[in-house]
């Protein structure tokens, strides 16, 4: 049976691992080397690596970090940040990325995204949205660089043109809920996802196991990441990189995988 | 020594990886000369049928690849879309496949499959073993392997048939025949029980 996919996604600040709350205030959590390797013993489902540096301050990607994560990684892995070039993303897929994120450049040059897509595949390219709610007008509006820019693109608009396109998976980042741990933002979810069918991940906001539970009890198949969940523990936020283990998984799918697939089969 | 078939496609560098932490030694075969004297040989991929024909076709290895395997016996390990093009053609391209088992490749059915998401197949799913294989040496039934495909390998016989997996409906996820072997998921991101599977085949 094929489960859902439960994704930690780390931040690459400075070289280390960072964990935000709503894209601000960067907590440094540890060394990223040393949690690919925790998670390998945790035997992870993926793992998603963004540096938040390289967009804002319009560096290349650290490609000796790149490929000291994918030599160490067991389990699929996929890199974002800094991707502006076709060069930039075939050197980084040779360094044995599976995926490669890419973010504004869906909003500045879509041109190099079709061309990126052309060599390498587009299943392979994974489109970040990093989304924030308008507080004057109730409406969804997609960030670029690091959330500093606003773009005026709904991202429901742009989920459907990246779908058309072709581009492997989406991932939905709610800006209002990073680091809040208080749960997905469902509404937005509910909205992208009523019209895509391509492979759908989606962050900010897990707090709990039963709050990735939820999401697929509604979602079935879907990729739930988080990055607070994986890095914290307890209400003082005290950094131990964590996930379920094989029983607490299979125990968490019983609980809300099963519910999803019983009103499916109705 | 295993020798990984270069032609543009597959992640060369996670069975590289994978390898290099076995302690086993690999060479990368990047032209004809490569391949001659190979152990074992693993054919990876990822993309569409036709490309990686046409990429294999091109990259002037086919030959050699063909004595190595089907005259010399060659163990060889086709991994993902290097399965597929195992077969002797695929509903997803036109150009004819390498026909060194018998089967077809086809699309995944998505009426059977109950997700907003039907296709690509993308995830970590369960093998059910259909025979005994030196492949799964200490891999057991149900043991959960990476996938990321739309298209399968039909098998015209059952006796070649290693494993299935059911993604909606069942289809085969590894094949086998003579030296031949075949996984439609990704051994090289399948933490340990895909090393092992690596470390089996090495063993062969």
């Amino acid at each position: 049976m094929l489960y859902p996919r439960i994704i930690p996604c780390l931040l690459v600040h400075n070289k280390g691992l960072v964990k935000t709350i709503k894209f601000k205030n960067p907590k440094y959590v540890g060394d990223p080397i040393n949690a690919v390797k925790i998670f390998n013993e945790k035997e992870v489902d993926e793992l998603i690596v963004l540096d938040i540096d390289t967009s804002v301050n319009k560096s290349e990607p650290d490609y000796k970090l790149i490929e000291n994560l994918a030599a160490e990684c067991r389990m699929p892995l996929c890199y974002g940040g800094g991707i502006k070039t076709v060069e930039q993303a075939v050197r980084i897929f040779s360094l044995g990325v599976e995926k490669i994120a890419i973010s504004s450049l869906v909003v500045e040059n879509p041109a190099i995204v079709k061309g990126i897509a052309e060599i390498v595949g587009i299943q392979s390219v994974v489109v970040v949205l990093d989304i924030k709610k308008v507080i004057k007008n109730d409406k969804y509006e997609v960030y670029i660089h690091n959330g500093s820019v606003a773009t005026g693109i709904d991202p429901v608009y742009l989920a459907r043109e990246l779908e058309n396109w072709g581009v492997g998976e989406i991932v939905i980042n709610s800006i209002d809920n990073d680091g809040t741990m208080n749960g997905y933002d469902i509404d937005l979810i509910e909205k992208v996802r009523n019209v895509i069918d391509i492979p759908l991940t989606v962050l900010g906001g897990a707090g709990t196991l039963d709050d990735i539970g939820k999401l697929v009890q509604r979602y079935g198949i879907i990729g739930a990441g988080a990055g607070s969940l994986f890095v914290f523990k307890g209400k003082f936020r005290a950094v131990l990189i964590n996930y379920p283990t094989q029983s607490e998984k299979e125990a968490l799918m019983n609980k809300y995988f099963k519910n999803y697939l019983l009103s499916a089969r109705n | 020594m295993i020798t990984i078939v270069d032609y543009g496609l597959g992640n060369i560098k996670a069975f590289a990886n994978v390898y290099k932490r076995l302690n086993i030694q690999i060479k990368i075969a990047h032209n004809a000369t490569d391949l001659k004297n190979a152990a074992k040989i693993i054919l990876p991929g990822v993309g569409a049928f036709d490309y990686a024909m046409a990429k294999l076709n091109a990259s002037g290895m086919r030959e050699e690849l063909e004595k190595q395997v089907i005259i010399n016996k060659v163990p060889i390990l086709g991994v993902c879309v290097g399965m597929q093009v195992l077969g002797k053609s695929s509903e997803e391209g036109h150009l004819s496949g390498l026909g060194w088992i018998d089967g077809e490749v086809k699309m995944l059915d998505i009426k059977s499959i109950p997700y907003k998401t039907k296709l690509p197949h993308m995830g970590w799913n369960t093998i059910s073993i259909f025979s005994e294989s030196r492949l799964f040496c200490n891999i057991i039934n149900d043991s959960r392997f990476y996938f990321l495909h739309s298209y399968y390998f039909e098998c015209g016989k059952n006796e070649d048939i290693l494993s299935t997996t059911k993604y909606g409906t069942e289809f085969v996820s590894a094949i086998h025949h003579e030296n031949i072997y075949g996984v439609q998921f990704h051994p090289e991101k399948s933490h340990s029980n895909g090393i092992r599977l690596l470390q089996n085949f090495a063993g062969l």
